[in-house]
């Protein structure tokens, strides 16, 4: 069977499963639309979390920034993990206990303020929605690469299953349907890994053997890469580098980023109890880490299993040639993803050799003068194709590439799935209930949450085929707003008894100087060369602009401190609405009389 | 004890716990993973050392340690003071 009939069959047949959950699981009430019910069982709710969160970035995208980068991009494992401590901790069952739908309606209850639930309305929608467009493109890219169709027929069939279950089943049929991407995701992940780490170091879980032997060499696995790379005048993979404070920096803003998105904190309104909101937190972080501890292995093996490639004989003797490249099967996969545009490479010195060194070092630059060499030869590689390649470049059968296409798709559309919800039930449960027209019939409801949804599915495919030039930064703007606005209130709320004034004035602060710090650096709106600085070279010492939700986040605490402690204090039903959230007694009461 | 002193002094132990949680989840990844990779470079693990094993693999175990002591210690927690939700 040709790879095209496997890719065809495993990405079909993962289809039809969802499909066919769709039809199973249809929301019958608003409850079931925003809430799956509150009947999800916390280890259901832990894997639906999981692939919520794990999006086509965590999934195609991380292997291959830490491959190429190695220890300094350490900072996405610990802050895209972290973050979950703090929402196991700070925020989930405390916002169970609340009970209501939406992260917008409790800060606007617990602050009794239109304004605070308006302001925070309009960043969970920019938020998810700059969220959602990096996942709308990379089913795009998915669906072209492997089903071989235009990437626009592919982004339409995804666009057109996501509706079938997200506009019928809401939160219902978009939890079990990211249940069975769970589990299509992680076997798409670790199958490769496995089988490589076992050719590499004949350890079979990925995380032990990154840290193990390699076999062919017997020297340390992390020890013959450092060797390696550094032969060829690149950084080395397990040391230091960039700098100390601005990593601190960013690692906590992805942390508190991720505990403040939307799409995330609402899945802990599904569960039945308080207890089981702590519970399914580490559920979702159990699973999470099932991609994240094998992610690490991925990327080192992958920069090996490549390096090796290019320089067979070892770094000392001859490059592949480009008649090997050509003819020997081992390097399909080069032709393979060359005609992608996300590879390339090209025999500048004429001498039927392609040299892959990092030409900008000056060690290098005499090495490559002696040995007429000009210039590195493997002239692009493209971070995003690693994981993708990986099974090819290790030359694992067609089976597994079927897998990896099924479970990068199922990646982007259950993360898509969720921030559509979150966008969806914004709209129809704060700004049309809670605001335009609270009298609202529960039918009139349901129906409106659909229509939002549908709207939103419509507003991200186009924006996923004509992505704005600027999709890219974008993540840091979702997580600058999700760490400088929602993230402080929703703690505030809860563990400090700050007023409606202090939280508006901190919300709208934080957002702000977040915001100007982000245009500062990567221009105005992101309209090229409207930017004053750079982040090699940023405004304040070394905090990159990617880092400093963090620095929004504490402008927000500062801020609405201040502001509380000179206006008048929180009244008493306020006063006891903290208190009851605090205290997990009553809160299957509080779901009911909803 | 009043409900409102009960719910007060379950409040306080709850505090407590999660910020010795918060420090050891800093620890791990601010302290070992980065800050105090330095000190830590003498412990070698499988060809790199020991800041490097906490910053890819080791923040993340600790973190999944962390959430589950909290769920276990504060479902005990409830019962104790009577807030639970049965």
């Amino acid at each position: 069977m040709d790879q095209f009939t496997l890719n065809l069959i495993f990405v079909g047949a993962s289809f039809a499963l969802y499909i066919g959950i769709a039809i199973w699981a249809r929301a019958g009430s608003t409850s079931e639309f925003y809430a799956a019910g509150r009947g999800v069982h916390p280890v259901t709710n832990g894997m639906a979390t999981a692939a919520d969160w794990m999006s086509a970035a965590s999934f195609i995208s991380m292997a291959g920034l830490i491959a190429f980068t190695g220890y300094d991009n350490s900072t996405f494992l610990m802050g895209w993990t972290g973050g979950y401590v703090l929402l196991a901790l700070l925020l989930a069952p405390y916002l169970r206990k609340f009970g209501k739908f939406t992260v917008s309606e409790f800060i606007g209850d617990r602050f009794y303020s239109p304004t605070a639930r308006m302001v925070a309305v309009v960043c969970l929608i920019v938020a998810s929605l700059t969220y959602v467009i990096g996942q709308m493109t990379g089913v795009g890219v998915a669906f072209g690469r492997f089903l071989e169709i235009s990437n626009t027929a592919g982004l339409l069939i995804g666009a057109c299953v996501v509706f079938a279950y997200a506009v019928f089943g809401g939160m219902k049929g978009v939890t079990y349907t990211q249940v069975a991407q769970y589990v299509v995701l992680i076997l798409a992940y670790t199958i490769p890994a496995i089988f490589i780490s076992l050719q590499l170091t004949g350890n079979p879980i990925p995380g032990l053997g990154l840290f193990g032997d390699h076999v062919a060499s017997g020297e340390p696995l992390l020890a013959k890469l450092d060797q390696i790379v550094r032969e060829l005048g690149f950084n080395e993979y397990t040391a230091h580098h960039g700098d100390t404070f601005n990593m601190v920096l960013f690692t906590l803003s992805l942390m508190i980023g991720t505990a403040g998105l939307p799409h995330v904190i609402m899945r802990f309104f599904t569960v039945p109890r308080v207890a089981d909101a702590r519970w399914s937190a580490g559920w979702a972080l159990v699973f999470i880490a099932l991609l994240y501890l094998t992610a690490p292995a991925v990327g080192a093996m992958a920069r090996l299993n490549i390096t090796e490639l290019m320089w067979p004989n070892g770094t000392d003797a001859q490059a592949v040639s480009v008649e090997d490249i050509e003819t020997d099967p081992k390097y399909d996969w080069m032709a393979t993803w060359q005609k992608t545009g996300l590879l390339g490479w090209e025999d500048k010195n004429g001498d039927g050799r392609i040299q892959y060194y990092n030409d900008a070092n000056a060690d290098m630059q005499e090495k490559a003068a002696a040995n007429g060499w000009e210039g590195n030869e493997l002239t692009n590689f493209n971070r995003d194709i690693l994981v993708l390649a990986n099974p090819e470049i290790a030359n694992l059968p067609g089976w597994v590439i079927g897998l990896v296409a099924a479970g990068g798709l199922a990646a982007a559309l259950s993360t898509a799935a969720g921030l559509l919800l979150a966008i969806s039930s914004a709209v129809s449960h704060d700004l049309i209930k809670g605001q335009l027209n609270p009298g609202i019939s529960e039918k009139g409801e349901l129906l409106s949450a659909r229509v939002a949804m549908a709207a939103a599915i419509v507003v991200a495919t186009y924006l996923g085929l004509n992505p704005p030039g600027f999709a890219a930064q974008t993540v840091a703007l979702a997580f600058g707003l999700a760490a400088a606005s929602i993230f402080p209130a929703l703690m505030m709320g809860i563990f400090t008894k700050v007023n409606n004034k202090g939280a508006v004035a901190g919300m709208i602060t934080g957002l702000a100087v977040t915001l100007i710090y982000i245009f500062l650096h990567k221009g105005w709106f992101f309209i090229p060369d409207t930017n004053s600085f750079t982040d090699a070279d940023p405004l304040l010492g070394t905090i990159k602009s990617t880092s400093f939700g963090a620095v929004g986040a504490m402008i927000n605490f500062a801020v609405a401190f201040t502001v509380s402690k000179m206006t008048a204090p929180i009244p008493q039903e306020i006063e006891d609405l903290v208190e009851s959230v605090r205290v997990p007694k009553g809160a299957a009461a509080a779901a009911a009389d909803h | 004890m009043s409900d409102k002193e009960a719910a007060k002094a379950y409040w306080k132990t709850n505090v407590r716990i999660i910020l010795w949680s918060l420090v050891i989840w800093a620890l791990v990844s601010f302290g070992f993973g980065i800050l105090l990779r330095p000190m830590l470079s003498g412990i070698a693990v499988g060809g790199t050392d020991l800041g490097f094993w906490f910053a890819q693999q080791g923040s993340i175990l600790v973190f999944l340690a962390l959430i589950f002591f909290y769920a276990w210690r504060m479902n005990k927690l409830d019962a104790e003071h009577g807030v639970g939700e049965e």
